[in-house]
C-alpha cells in the first residue's frame, strides 16, 4: 500500500527531494480556511472546481484598487500608467511563470473557456474548412468539446475523437493514430479535471508537428499543481483559468505562440483591439492587445500575478509532489472503505480521486460530507462524455491543494463512514 | 446547523433502499420521462387512469435517495386519487419543498421532505417525479382529447 511521503520513509535515490510543503501553515494564509461549515472544520477538497484565495492575492486586489485603480492603455494622467504598468507587468510575471518567451505571447481572458473559444473563433475559423479535422480525446472537458463541435457544424468538418482506455489514460498511439492528413488542430486536456490522468502533452505534441499539426492544450487543471512549462511542451495554444491556481476568478490565459498569434485574425471588435478606426476601414493593434477588445479584468491579471507570485514562491515542484502524496494517501484511504470504487487509476496521476460508493448516489455522498465540514464535487464534472464512457451518472471527486493534508483526508474518511452507516 | 437525520428521516432511506412500485407495468395509459440535468438522473413515470383516477402510478429509474424515495412514496400516496387531486397534491408538495411555512398535515408521510428545504440544491431531487408526473398527467389528458 503506498503512503504519503513521512519524514520516516527511505530516503529516494535520484536528485535531491524538495522540503515537503507544510499544509499546516499553509492552511493559515488562506483566511476563508479559517470558518467553520456546519459548525465543522472545513476540509476543502473541490480544488479541481476553484482553489482558495491566499492573502497575498487578496491584498494584491485590495491594494490595486485603492492606490492605482484606473483604465489602462489609454489615460496621460498618474494612475492610468500606474494601473497599465501593473497590468503589463503582470503580463510579463505570467509569461515568465509559464516559460513563455515573449510576454506578447500572454492574452488575457476570462477563463480557459474563453481562451478555446478564442481560438476557435479565430484560428479555428479561418483554418478549418469543410471536410477538415479536429481531434481531441474522450477526457475533455464540456468547454474543449462544445466549442470545436459548434465550428465543425459550422464548416462542415468533423470532430474525431481518441478513446479513453479502462484505467482513464489516454494513450499516445490512440492520439497519434488518429492524426491524419485532414486534421488541422489537435485539442487536448493537460489533466483531466474528472478522473487526474495526466496526458503525455510532450509526445502528442511532437505527434502533431510531425505532421504540421497546430495544438491547443486544456490546462485548466495543470498550471495550479505542477510545473508548467511552454515551451519544453512545445504546444502551439496553452489555456488556462486563475481562480484553479489560487487567483482570481474572471481572469484567466491564452498563451499562443507568436506566430501563431500574429497570423490569427482578430477576435471580438471594440476599443484597445484596434490600430485606427474609420467608418470604411479599421486596422488592429497588435499581439497581444488585438485579442482584448474592451477595458480587461486589470484587478484580475494582478491577482493572477499575485497567485503566480505565490506559486513559485512555494515551488511549483513542491507543490506537485505534496499533492502526489495526498493523492496516494487519499487513495490508499479510499481503498480500505468497503464499496468504493476508484474510476481512473491511470499510472500518471494528479490529485484528483473520483470514486463511486457502492449503492449510494454521489449526491448523496457530498451532502452528507457537506454537513460533515467536507467539501467535495458530486455530478458530471462538465465531462458528461467521461461518465458515459465508464457507465456511471455522476461520480464524487475529491480533489486536492496546497492547503490539504492528512487530516483532510481523514475527515473525508470518517464522513464516508458516516454515508455508509445511513445508506449501506 | 442543519442536521443529517432531519434530511434523510427513516422514511426516505427506508424508500430509497427499498422503493415501491419501481417497475414498468406491461400496460398503462401514459407515461413522461424526467430529467435532472444536474445529476444526470432520468426516471420515468407510468399511469393507469380510470374515469378520472389513477389506479395505478409507478415509476422506473435510477437516482439519489430523495429522488428515489420521493418518486416511491409518490406512487403510494396517489393510488386511488382523482387527477385534479394529484394535481393538487403536486401543489402542497411543492410548497412544502421550497416554502419555509407550517407543516401541512395533509400531506401525510410525505411531510418527511420538509427538510429539503434547508438544502437549496436538492429540491430538484425531491421535485424530479412529481414534475414528471405532472408531464404524464398532460400526456393522459391529451391522449383523453385527441380520441
Amino acid at each position: 500500500m503506498r503512503q504519503p511521503p513521512t519524514e520516516s520513509s527511505p530516503a529516494p535515490v535520484g536528485p535531491a527531494r524538495p522540503t515537503p510543503l507544510d499544509p499546516t501553515a499553509l492552511r493559515r494564509e488562506f483566511p476563508i480556511l479559517e470558518h467553520p461549515v456546519h459548525g465543522r472544520r472545513l476540509a476543502y477538497l473541490d480544488n479541481a472546481a476553484t482553489t482558495q484565495k491566499p492573502r497575498e492575492v487578496l491584498a494584491a486586489l485590495e491594494h490595486h484598487y485603492s492606490t492605482q485603480c484606473s483604465n489602462v492603455h489609454r489615460g496621460v494622467h498618474y494612475l492610468s500608467q500606474k494601473a497599465t504598468d501593473a497590468f503589463e507587468a503582470a503580463r510579463v510575471t505570467i509569461a515568465r511563470f509559464v516559460g513563455a518567451a515573449d510576454p506578447r505571447e500572454i492574452v488575457f481572458v476570462r477563463g480557459t473557456t474563453e481562451a478555446i473559444n478564442l481560438v476557435a473563433g479565430t484560428f479555428g475559423r479561418s483554418r478549418i474548412g469543410e471536410g477538415d479535422e479536429v481531434l481531441i480525446t474522450g477526457l475533455e472537458h464540456h468547454s474543449n468539446i462544445v466549442p470545436w463541435q459548434m465550428l465543425v457544424q459550422e464548416r462542415r468538418a468533423r470532430l474525431v475523437v481518441a478513446p479513453v482506455r479502462d484505467d482513464g489514460s489516454v494513450a499516445l498511439a490512440d492520439v497519434a493514430e488518429r492524426i491524419g492528413p485532414r486534421t488541422r488542430l489537435v485539442a487536448v486536456t493537460h489533466i483531466s479535471n474528472a478522473l487526474g490522468t495526466v496526458l503525455p502533452i510532450r509526445d502528442i505534441v511532437e505527434a502533431a508537428h510531425g505532421r504540421g499539426v497546430a495544438v491547443l492544450v486544456d490546462g485548466a487543471q495543470a498550471v495550479g499543481h505542477q510545473r508548467v512549462d511552454v515551451r519544453a511542451l512545445g504546444c502551439d495554444f496553452y489555456c488556462f483559468s486563475g481562480h484553479k491556481m489560487y487567483g482570481p476568478t474572471g481572469i484567466g490565459v491564452l498563451y499562443g505562440r507568436l506566430d501563431r498569434l500574429e497570423d490569427m485574425p482578430p477576435w471580438q471588435g471594440g476599443g484597445d483591439m484596434i490600430e485606427s478606426v474609420s467608418f470604411e476601414r479599421s486596422t488592429w493593434n497588435r499581439v497581444p492587445h488585438k485579442f482584448e477588445a474592451g477595458t480587461p479584468d486589470i484587478a484580475g491579471a494582478i491577482g493572477l500575478a499575485a497567485a503566480a507570485g505565490f506559486l513559485r514562491g512555494l515551488d511549483p515542484e513542491r507543490v506537485a509532489a505534496h499533492e502526489r502524496g495526498i493523492l496516494s494517501a487519499a487513495t490508499a484511504a479510499l481503498e480500505e472503505i468497503p464499496g468504493i470504487r476508484i474510476l481512473g487509476q491511470a499510472p500518471e496521476k494528479s490529485g484528483v480521486v473520483s470514486f463511486l460508493l457502492d449503492g449510494v448516489h454521489p449526491h448523496d455522498i457530498g451532502t452528507v460530507l457537506d454537513l460533515e465540514g467536507v467539501a467535495i464535487r458530486a455530478g458530471h464534472h462538465c465531462a458528461q462524455p467521461v461518465m458515459q464512457r465508464f457507465g456511471v451518472p455522476a461520480t464524487a471527486r475529491a480533489s486536492f491543494g496546497v492547503y490539504n493534508g492528512t487530516d483532510d483526508i481523514d475527515a473525508l474518511v470518517g464522513g464516508l463512514r458516516r454515508v455508509r452507516e445511513l445508506f449501506c | 446547523m442543519s442536521d443529517l437525520r432531519d434530511l434523510y428521516q427513516e422514511v426516505i432511506l427506508d424508500h430509497s433502499k427499498r422503493p415501491r412500485n419501481h417497475r414498468r407495468p406491461e400496460q398503462f395509459d401514459a407515461s413522461a420521462e424526467g430529467h435532472n440535468p444536474l445529476c444526470g438522473d432520468r426516471l420515468t413515470v407510468f399511469l393507469k387512469v380510470a374515469d378520472g383516477v389513477l389506479t395505478e402510478v409507478a415509476f422506473e429509474g435510477q437516482g439519489c435517495a430523495i429522488s428515489t424515495a420521493s418518486a416511491s412514496m409518490m406512487t403510494e400516496a396517489l393510488r386511488g386519487r382523482t387527477v385534479d387531486e394529484a394535481r393538487a397534491l403536486f401543489e402542497r408538495f411543492h410548497r412544502s419543498v421550497t416554502e419555509a411555512s407550517a407543516s401541512d398535515e395533509e400531506l401525510g408521510k410525505l411531510a418527511a421532505f420538509e427538510g429539503v428545504r434547508e438544502f437549496p440544491v436538492r429540491v430538484k431531487c425531491a421535485t424530479l417525479a412529481w414534475h414528471t408526473l405532472r408531464a404524464a398527467i398532460e400526456a393522459s389528458a391529451k391522449t383523453v382529447s385527441t380520441e
